[in-house]
């Protein structure tokens, strides 16, 4: 993305502007709502196989812990809001999009190393797919953020 | 468990999704109507959770695990209020989109539960 290597450079820019840039309200609002219920689905989840069965598919809990990492810093990120904030997320979504394909190709691919589902398998079809739709979302919001509101 | 009240979360829960959905549709904030609405559907999420843990206590128990059965539960009872309150604090149609999706979360969760119970067996 070209726009990482662009936005170095006001970085002292950032970090004096009065007002950090806000994510999480309007559209972020929604976007910190839905990343929340996921860490929250994710994590429980995740800790639960890890504890009660992690024998069993061993991939598939690790993957899904994975996972809820990434969804809480993602909610995490969109509430501090700020330009430091906005890029690790934007990083992050990227990072989540890239999860949901690749996990979702493997899970189809080869079904005998998930002999449980993760969040990301099938590309989220357990979850209507909305692993797929948020981090794409995500990035969008992300984007345009900036557009909108550039840095002072 | 009991499969009306089940289904009656459910449905008010679905109801209320739209119904939201529709205000940010038109762009509009929630208002006073909306959160009793919200209530509404949180009083019955409540009922749901005393009446579960009265069950549970009772030694009746879930098919697939008391643990993930309380934890769907509890998801299911903070669903609601808690997009309530993100939307007292975003008073734009997003708000109103917010409460939309957590209601829309619960009816999705209101199934998981009827699934980990056993289906139609309570």
């Amino acid at each position: 993305m070209p726009e990482t290597t662009a936005t170095t450079a006001e970085d002292g820019d950032a970090a004096t502007a009065p007002a950090k840039r806000s994510l999480g309200t309007g559209p972020g609002r929604l976007l910190v709502t839905l990343y929340g219920i996921f860490t929250v689905a994710a994590a429980s989840r995740s800790l639960y196989q890890l504890l009660a069965q992690f024998d069993r598919a061993p991939l598939a809990y690790a993957l899904s812990a994975v996972s809820a990492v990434v969804y809480g810093f993602i909610t995490f990120s969109l509430v501090r809001g700020g330009e430091g904030a906005r890029r690790a997320a934007l990083a992050c979504c990227a990072l989540e999009l890239l999860g949901v394909l690749g996990i979702g190709t493997w899970t189809l691919l080869d079904r005998s190393a998930f002999p449980d589902a993760t969040v990301w398998s099938d590309y989220g079809m357990g979850y209507l797919f909305i692993p797929v739709i948020l981090p794409v979302t995500g990035l969008m919001w992300l984007r345009r953020a900036r557009t909108e509101r550039p840095a002072a | 468990m009991i499969d009306a009240l089940t289904i009656a979360v459910a449905v008010t829960a679905l109801a209320l999704a739209a119904w939201c959905g529709f205000a940010a549709f038109r762009d509009q904030p929630t208002k006073d109507w909306h959160f009793i609405g919200m209530a509404l559907v949180s009083v019955l999420g409540l009922v749901q959770l005393v009446v579960a843990v009265v069950q549970l206590s009772r030694g009746e128990s879930p098919d697939k695990g008391t643990a993930l059965f309380v934890a769907y539960l509890l998801g299911a009872a903070a669903c609601v209020p808690a997009t309530g309150f993100m939307s007292l604090s975003e008073r734009t149609r997003w708000g109103s989109a917010t409460v939309a999706a957590g209601a829309v979360v619960l009816a999705v969760l209101e199934v998981r539960l009827f699934d980990i119970w056993g289906g139609g067996s309570a």
